[in-house]
């Protein structure tokens, strides 16, 4: 038996993750088909409802938002062969910051400075969230992978007792925090294209996605140009060896877990100072969950990741449209979707390999067997 | 003190409904992690279980025909499991975060399709379910003082679902302690190259520890949708899943620990709402959602060495390549 040549770098990078991406939705497509939609329409109302209808492509941007930090918390964890399945609990933490933020400095501040001060603040709570996993596994050898699951239950547990207690807004039944003061809210895209004259509709989307795409930016200068992210690829790749080169590597696994924290704690600015402009129960809806699809798909890659965000935030606002054009299929048919992606480009990203590999061999070489 | 009594035997009764899914998913959360594949599926697999459970039941009038669907359908959320990280050698979490997902959105999608009802299944009737089974002498035993309250509200009157799963805890005890699929099955998490230097197929060794564990999900889904419940909800689970798995950790990978983990998850989850409210001496009133973290709290304290130490089986999220 030959040994297996690697595929070419193109292939790797951009051919087999499309394989798995259409796989995934090839299957997804027969679900639909065996009950009784069609698929291909399913397919098309999500593709109009994601870009086509007016202020739509808002929406999907603003999902994007979401999806590239907890997309970028995953990944970063990712590199250093850490999972952190903890994105939803620092997200949903993360909002703490910008309301303690609020309340200290928003009273004295002009805008600008509480909303920079409530970025690093979320940012900060994200990254303390993500810290105590972080700090178990390096110094107590507890796995992350636990640890964050629970942590996640956790942070569902305190945010409850504080909306529904001490944070509760006066005079309300349902568990929210107070409205935060108009200095911290972040422009929606509609008032920030009103100040250049442009018309744009209205939606959700605002400026937390240029931070987004700061973050993603800041991410590829951090794992690829510094040190830092030398020590995080180097521990990912082989502890053992980091160890021996000199590099501290419970350090480097708090560290990462610290950062990943803060990626996952910035989604708080998109749905608590850009659409609710308060804490409310379950912002988090899922999106730290999705975040692990996100990295998985963009193969931990700022580029990757952003596409893939913008594939999800696609989804989850297409699927939404799914409720109002079928019967049968609602915007869970998203769940579903999510789930097969990360069956496919996840748990079975090398299914398609030995196929593919010898598929291309034998293309590239005009029919020459080697095997 | 006689109020205090019934008060307590009530709680332990409401233990005993509570832990049911949780020994069985925990069960089933030992044999897989116990041959070296990790399984944050449990929640998915139970998910699963319960829809199946509910949606045959409801077809059929059946309620043995529900409990032998939601077997099969978790089953077969097992042996996805196994294809993607035993014969993929695919990521053991990936995989098994992929399995919830598909069970969260499969149960609604196709109980959608199916009933119409936004993702519920219709009420079962009572004869479609696992009803409470009254035992043998209870009326012999009521004359005795307390032992007959004892036996007539705590041990009498629950459902055959209750009874399996408290066998399942000595049986899955006696299999992986006393027979010999149960030692290979303890070796391969330990040292799956030892195993199979014996000669013994690893993968079809883990496959049948996966597929035994999903036949333990599967029961643990009908029980919530067809015994203690009387219809599927969307994600009716509620993460009983995971603290089955943090009871698994608890129990250090045990069956008979792994039980007391899941009476004392169980114990907790009953009495969180009674004390719901409730002005304690010296305490005060303690805030349910700490209740609610509580099992949380105490597995990452002991996953984290401050009480006990845990020993994981060694091989454990290692795909095993020759």
């Amino acid at each position: 038996m030959s040994v297996r040549k690697p595929l070419p770098r193109w292939a790797d990078l951009i051919l087999l993750p499309f394989i798995n991406l259409c796989a995934a939705f090839f299957v997804c497509g027969i679900v639909v088909w065996i009950i009784g939609e069609n698929p291909w329409n399913a397919l098309i109302v999500m593709i109009k409802g994601a870009f086509i209808y007016p202020g739509s492509l808002g929406y999907t941007l603003y999902y994007t938002t979401n999806f590239i930090f907890t997309g970028l918390a995953v990944a970063t964890a990712f590199h250093a062969n850490l999972f952190n399945i903890g994105g939803e609990g620092q997200a949903y933490v993360g909002s703490l910051g910008i309301l303690l933020a609020t309340a200290l400095f928003a009273p004295y501040l002009p805008g600008i400075f509480v909303i920079l001060l409530c970025i690093v603040c979320s940012a900060l709570m994200g990254a303390a969230w993500a810290l105590i996993p972080g700090y178990l596994q390096a110094k107590r050898g507890s796995h992350v992978v636990i640890t964050t699951i629970m942590f996640n239950f956790l942070a569902s547990a305190l945010m409850v007792w504080l909306l529904a207690g001490p944070l509760i807004q006066i005079g309300q039944q349902s568990p929210q925090s107070d409205l935060i003061p108009k200095n911290a809210h972040l422009p929606s895209a509609e008032t920030f294209f009103g100040w250049f004259g442009i018309d744009v509709a209205s939606s959700p989307l605002n400026l937390s996605f240029l931070v987004a795409l700061i973050a993603l930016f800041v991410f590829w200068v951090l794992i690829w140009k510094t040190r830092l992210g030398y020590e995080i690829r180097a521990v990912g790749k082989n502890q053992d060896a980091a160890n021996y080169a000199g590099i501290n590597v419970s350090r480097t696994i708090i560290i990462t877990m610290t950062i990943s924290g803060a990626f996952a704690g910035l989604l708080a600015i998109n749905e608590v100072m850009g659409v609710q402009h308060r804490a409310i129960l379950n912002f988090t809806a899922g999106y730290g969950f999705t975040g692990i699809a996100v990295a998985l798909m963009g193969r931990n890659h700022p580029i990757g990741i952003f596409f893939a965000s913008l594939l999800f935030g696609a989804l989850f606002q297409g699927g939404a449209e799914l409720d109002f054009e079928f019967k049968s299929i609602t915007r869970d048919m998203v769940l579903l979707i999510q789930g097969m992606i990360i069956l496919f480009s996840g748990a079975l990203a090398y299914m398609f390999n030995p196929a593919l590999s010898r598929i291309l061999t034998r293309v590239l070489k005009g029919g020459e067997h080697d095997d | 003190m006689i109020e205090f009594f019934f008060q307590f035997l009530w709680a332990l009764d409401a233990t005993l409904r509570v832990a049911t899914p949780l020994m069985l998913c925990a069960m089933a959360g030992i044999f897989s992690e116990r041959s070296g594949i990790v399984d944050i599926s449990l929640e998915g697999k139970l998910l699963s279980g319960a829809f199946v459970a509910a949606t045959i039941a409801s077809l059929t009038g059946s309620a043995w025909l529900g409990l032998g669907g939601a077997i099969c359908a978790s089953v077969l959320m097992s042996l996805l499991h196994g294809f993607a990280c035993i014969t993929h050698k695919g990521d053991q979490v990936v995989s098994g975060v992929a399995i919830n997902f598909l069970a969260s959105g499969l149960t609604v999608i196709l109980g959608i399709a199916i009933f119409k009802r936004g993702g519920q299944t219709p009420t079962l009737s009572s004869d479609e379910r696992f009803r409470p089974i009254e035992l043998w002498f209870v009326d012999i035993l009521d004359n005795i003082p307390i032992l007959g309250s004892v036996y007539r509200e705590l041990i009498s009157g629950h459902s055959l679902l209750v009874y399996v799963a408290l066998i399942c805890v000595p049986v899955a005890s006696f299999i992986l302690y006393r027979t010999r699929f149960g030692l290979r099955l303890r070796a391969v998490g330990e040292s799956p190259i030892a195993v199979d230097s014996a000669g013994v197929s690893v993968t079809w060794l883990r496959y049948r520890a996966l597929i035994v564990g999903g036949v333990f999900c599967g029961i643990a889904g009908a029980y919530l949708s067809i015994s203690h419940g009387a219809n599927f909800v969307r994600e009716m689970s509620a993460g009983k899943g995971y603290i089955a798995l943090a009871a698994v950790i608890f129990g250090n990978w045990r069956p008979i620990r792994a039980f007391w983990a899941c009476l004392m998850f169980g114990f907790l989850d009953a009495i969180t709402s009674r004390l719901q409210g409730v002005d304690l001496p010296i305490i005060g009133e303690i805030p349910s959602q700490l209740m609610v973290a509580l099992p949380y709290i105490m597995t990452i304290l002991l996953l984290s060495g401050f009480i006990g130490r845990p020993s994981p089986p060694s091989a454990i999220g290692l795909p095993y390549r020759k």
